[in-house]
């Protein structure tokens, strides 16, 4: 699931790192991640899972890292992904 | 930051238009209605010369309101903040849902927004300020 959310980020991130080797547990909005950026993530993610986030997820915690966008994913698609 | 008894708090953000017109671009119609209320769709689109400003203006007053009521971690959708309009044309901000709620927990503070544009960019400012002996 994370090299589908490096591929969301490198597209969608506009981070000033490279997607492809950052930590999974790395800061996006260190990585220079915007808040609309975060909302352009957020509606690529749903579209490449299947999933609409609920209000109560839209937490900057929940877009603020791969290995939380991974919990987060995982949590909505019962782990199918 | 304190006036006598009551605080304030200011939250700030910009945005991009031409990062917007990509949203529409590649999200289309659910970047828009995943983001914004209708209310707020009708009055950007109905200028379309002015839709990316609008649009993009409302998504920093959404960010703005969300630095300046502390509410990052609450888990708040976007469409809880809504931008409006007084008659005078002024922006106002009306919340739903969990953003009021998380207002009204904080002592239902006034809040006061200012929206602008110029070229590529378009910011909010708002700016909440605590009722009194809250």
């Amino acid at each position: 699931m994370i090299d589908r959310i490096r591929k969301i980020l490198k597209d969608h991130g506009r981070l000033s790192k490279d997607a492809a080797v950052y930590p999974e547990d790395g800061d996006l909005y260190q990585a220079g991640m915007t808040s609309h950026a975060s909302v352009n993530v957020m509606l690529a993610l749903e579209g490449e899972f299947d999933i609409e986030f609920p209000d109560h997820m839209l937490k900057r915690s929940v877009f603020e890292s791969m290995a939380a966008m991974r919990d987060a994913i995982a949590q909505l698609t019962g782990d199918k992904a | 930051m304190t006036a006598g008894a009551r605080s304030v708090s200011v939250g700030i953000d910009l945005v991009q238009l031409s990062r917007v017109e990509e949203s529409l671009a590649t999200f289309g119609d659910r970047f828009l209605r995943r983001i914004f209320t209708e209310g707020e769709i009708a009055y950007a689109t109905a200028t379309p010369s002015l839709t990316a400003a609008r649009l993009a203006a409302r998504l920093a007053a959404k960010e703005a309101t969300i630095k300046a009521l502390d509410l990052a971690e609450r888990g708040v959708g976007w469409r809880e903040i809504e931008v409006t309009r007084r008659p005078s044309g002024a922006p106002a901000l009306l919340l739903h849902g969990n953003a009021l709620a998380a207002a009204e927990e904080a002592g239902a503070p006034a809040l006061s927004i200012s929206l602008s544009h110029e070229g590529d960019y378009a910011t909010a400012v708002v700016i909440s300020l605590s009722k009194e002996n809250s």
